[in-house]
């Protein structure tokens, strides 16, 4: 089999050869670029995903916070001092509304608490502290807001989150409604949040994170959360906004909030 | 280009073929560990904060 002829081009004329010859290479440049483009959408909507999906759900079973009810029934390489404890029947969910624990703000990047969204199915999302891409928002999915409150903490709890890359936690911002569940635990609470609003907003409104939005300065009286993520999707022109307020908090030990029952 | 680069590459077809289906597996390793990843920050549509 003999090599690809366009390598050898008649040299009739050396002048037409010369061009001939820079526009193949230049032509072949372009479409390696082309090429490279399309990695890099394969990249960034793919290999994106399958990486930070893989850490995250790694993150969650790294804490060791799976309640009860997913055990495994064979389990022989478990430590047997952890569970055998544990009453064949939870007491009733006790749903609290009054003041909440609040932990304290933790160090950057610690993963501090896990976020379901029931309407988006079962996958628990781990909440980290910071907004930073590289460490926080590319690697261990949704950020808290430095200095914004904690959950369950009267004022704005607030969140950010990749919608279309880095196993996009936030993807079905759009399909949340006013009153959905949105819960989020830390090691020992449950903190249900219920949608008030959604918004779409410019990038530089950052009073959405206020302690109270849209009033800077003012005192808030309420445990709100608020999510953000990119919009419209595949760009970052705007900001996709998710109010939400605390509807009840419950200890760990006191079971699973029914909003996460029939989900597993 | 390319074709400089078949001629140069040794051997018969099919392993001139099989290097170049390495060069490339390997230009794909590379872009995706660290080149892609380096470009992404400059990209203007991972931005999901306020600020």
């Amino acid at each position: 089999m003999t090599p690809p002829q366009i390598a050898d081009p008649p040299r009739v004329n050396h002048g037409h050869g010369r061009v001939a010859a820079v526009a193949g290479v230049l032509g072949e440049v372009l479409v390696t670029l082309g090429v490279l483009m399309g990695l890099f959408v394969v990249w960034q909507l793919w290999w994106t995903d399958v990486v930070a999906g893989r850490a995250q759900a790694q993150i969650v079973e790294d804490l060791g916070w799976q309640s009860a009810a997913p055990a495994p029934t064979t389990e022989p390489t478990t430590d047997p001092t952890t569970d055998p404890t544990t009453p064949p029947s939870p007491p009733a969910p006790v749903e609290h509304r009054t003041a909440a624990p609040v932990i304290a703000e933790p160090a950057h990047a610690v993963t501090f608490a896990v976020m379901y969204v029931p309407r988006w199915g079962d996958t628990a999302m781990p909440v980290s502290e910071g907004t930073t891409k590289h460490d926080v928002l590319d690697a261990k999915g949704i950020g808290h807001y430095d200095g914004t409150a904690m959950p369950g903490a009267i004022g704005n709890f607030s969140v950010a989150g990749h919608r279309t890359t880095y196993a996009k936690p936030f993807n079905r911002i759009a399909e949340l409604e006013v009153g959905d569940p949105i819960v989020v635990r830390t090691q020992d609470t449950w903190y249900v949040y219920r949608v008030t609003s959604s918004q779409v907003v410019k990038p530089w409104q950052t009073d959405v994170i206020d302690p109270v939005p849209g009033t800077p300065g003012a005192t808030p009286t309420v445990a709100m959360m608020t999510m953000t993520t990119c919009h419209p999707m595949y760009s970052a022109a705007e900001r996709y906004i998710v109010h939400s307020e605390l509807d009840y908090w419950m200890a760990a030990s006191e079971g699973t909030p029914v909003e996460l029952e029939g989900k597993g | 280009m390319y074709a400089a680069l078949w001629r140069v590459l040794p051997g018969p077809t099919w392993l001139r073929a099989l290097i170049l289906v390495l060069l490339a597996a390997a230009v794909v390793v590379a872009c995706f560990a660290w080149v892609f990843p380096a470009l992404a920050p400059y990209m203007p549509f991972n931005d999901v904060t306020v600020q």
